[in-house]
């Protein structure tokens, strides 16, 4: 059984082809690396999972069900939570409140909520600014801070956009550390990201797309390796 | 007891007592208002300050409570109280309807779209004058001549309103329209139904305010359609109130219910009849400036910047 498959997506806005056909499987509990230069297709891509824009053509499957046309929402209640590559914090409420808003995906009651936000604040390593409003924390805090909210969402399938992205080497060694025990409890991680440090060392397997279009697949190894990924990235000789 | 629960114990005691000493009909009277602008107040704070979804158009709501009680007198012939019944619910349906249509609408198109209903209502309730009597208005017969009834019906309401409120906002509702507010697509993809919970949040709000209509209907015992749906008097007066109490706070349309119901009437009275008569016509005039100065100074509004207004003073000792 595909844990989640996106076969053959395309968007297009007007008459650019932002995604033109991309297909990949993805199983369950792997990290899988989504790569590309700027403005290759990547966070459409997402944008098309969580269906906050329709998919133009192509059907997305997870645990062998069609999520097509399906609400924002509704996807999150699956089990598919996502980050926002440009954060989106609630700014005028704290740190703790944030999560508590998310974790009502699941329980009902405040006290449940706060049992659950504390919970995955803990787990998160964001324990120690819970009270501090989502405003005053800086960049590396509201990245940790778009994870927790989602992982408070119970999520199966969770999907990370450039979540390393403006950070210092310790702050990255951290944010690696976070993916890595998220995908130890079992949840399936999608991750875009442009630092290659991070996107080699945790992925199972990448995808690169560039134009809108699959380049190339594997291993980072096989990856990394590929003419046209380096092509994409570094032009040709 | 604790510091939380003494001063609402306080408050709540000086409102219960407050008619029993001040036996004046005109200062009751101005209480009885402000208390219904207490709820009216938190209805709009619920919907524009919690949830973020600027209403323009409270006046359809409040209209449409006060005529359901008119109507049940005038047309039903039955109580007005039955009003008080049905005020509330008719408010929400209509509030449902405007939901329902202007929710796919965000932001400043959601607020125009208030004030167009807010036209549309007020027209309807002039020319549909087999059910409204139009211009004529509707006028009932006062069932009590004392004011001591009304007041502490009022006081229910007000204490009533502010406590679902805070039930509301302590619970799954409150945080889901506060995510709204703050981010729409956050909320969505955090798995938050912004439609609906806009949508429930619209409800309750507009409950409340039907409720207050049909209980202005039953105390005033007069009202016609530029009385009631007045952009004027009744939707910017809402906003006023949430803003100059402060917006997005429990207490906050409380406390701005006292002070603009005090400032409105103290011009319109002239400062008691102190000053020459032109001053009772500026008062649209103040309240205008009133804004101003409330959004440059104290943009959370009297209690939510409490403790900037309350370091002022204790600076100047």
């Amino acid at each position: 059984m595909n844990f989640f498959e996106v076969k053959e997506i395309s968007k297009r806005f007007g008459g650019l082809m932002a995604v033109g056909g991309v297909s990949f499987q993805v199983e369950r509990g792997e990290i899988f690396g989504l790569i590309g230069p700027n403005g290759s297709g990547k966070t459409t891509i997402f944008n098309l999972i969580n269906q906050y824009f329709p998919l133009t053509a192509g059907d997305i499957f997870f645990k062998e069900k069609s999520i097509k046309g399906m609400k924002t929402y509704k996807i999150c209640h699956l089990g598919i939570g996502r980050t926002f590559q440009v954060v989106k914090p609630l700014k005028r409420m704290t740190v703790l409140e944030n999560v508590v808003a998310s974790a009502f995906c699941r329980v009902n009651t405040f006290k449940e909520a706060e049992k659950l936000a504390l919970e995955t604040l803990d787990f998160c390593n964001l324990l120690h600014e819970k009270d501090k409003s989502a405003a005053s924390l800086p960049i590396a805090g509201r990245k940790r801070l778009e994870i927790t909210r989602a992982m408070a969402t119970k999520p199966e399938l969770l999907l990370l956009d450039e979540t390393a992205a403006g950070l210092n080497p310790t702050e990255l060694d951290e944010a690696i550390e976070l993916i890595k025990r998220i995908r130890d409890r079992g949840v399936t991680i999608i991750i875009v990201e442009h630092i290659m440090k991070v996107i080699m060392t945790i992925s199972d397997r990448i995808h690169a797309i560039n134009y809108g279009l699959t380049i190339a697949e594997g291993t980072p190894e096989e990856v990394a390796g590929n003419k046209e990924v380096i092509e994409a990235y570094l032009g040709e000789e | 007891m604790k510091r939380k629960q003494v001063i609402p114990a306080i408050i709540a005691a000086f409102f219960i007592l407050f008619p029993l000493v001040v036996k004046s009909d005109y200062y009751q009277h101005l209480v009885i208002l402000a208390l219904m602008w207490v709820v009216i107040g938190g209805s709009w704070n619920l919907l524009a300050g919690y949830t973020g979804q600027v209403s323009f158009g409270h006046a359809v709501f409040f209209g449409v409570g006060a005529y359901t009680a008119g109507i049940c007198a005038s047309k039903l012939g039955i109580s007005a109280w039955w009003g008080m019944a049905f005020g509330g619910f008719t408010g929400a349906l209509v509030g449902l309807l405007i939901g329902w249509i202007c929710f796919r609408l965000r932001g400043p198109y959601f607020a125009l779209a208030t004030i167009a209903a807010g036209e549309i209502f007020r027209l309807i309730a002039t020319n549909w004058e087999s059910l409204t009597d139009g211009m004529v208005g509707i006028l009932i017969i006062q069932t009590f001549r004392s004011k001591l009834p009304y007041y502490y019906l009022a006081l229910t309401l007000a204490a009533a309103s502010l406590w679902i409120f805070d039930l509301v906002m302590k619970s799954k509702l409150g945080f889901y329209f506060v995510s709204i507010r703050e981010d729409q697509d956050a909320a969505e993809s955090l798995g938050i139904n912004a439609t609906l919970y806009k949508n429930i949040s619209l409800l309750i709000s507009s409950f409340f305010t039907g409720l207050a209509g049909a209980f202005y209907m039953n105390y005033m015992a007069f009202i016609d359609p530029e009385v009631v749906f007045s952009l004027h008097y009744i939707s910017i007066m809402a906003i006023l109130v949430g803003i100059i109490g402060g917006v997005a706070t429990i207490w906050g349309p409380a406390v701005g219910a006292f002070i603009m119901i005090g400032v409105q009437e103290t011009f319109r009275s002239s400062l008691f009849g102190l000053a020459p008569k032109w001053v009772s016509e500026s008062h649209v005039l103040v309240f205008g400036l009133l804004v101003i100065f409330v959004i440059l100074f104290m943009a959370n509004g009297v209690v939510g910047d409490w403790p900037k207004i309350k370091r002022l003073f204790v600076r100047s000792k």
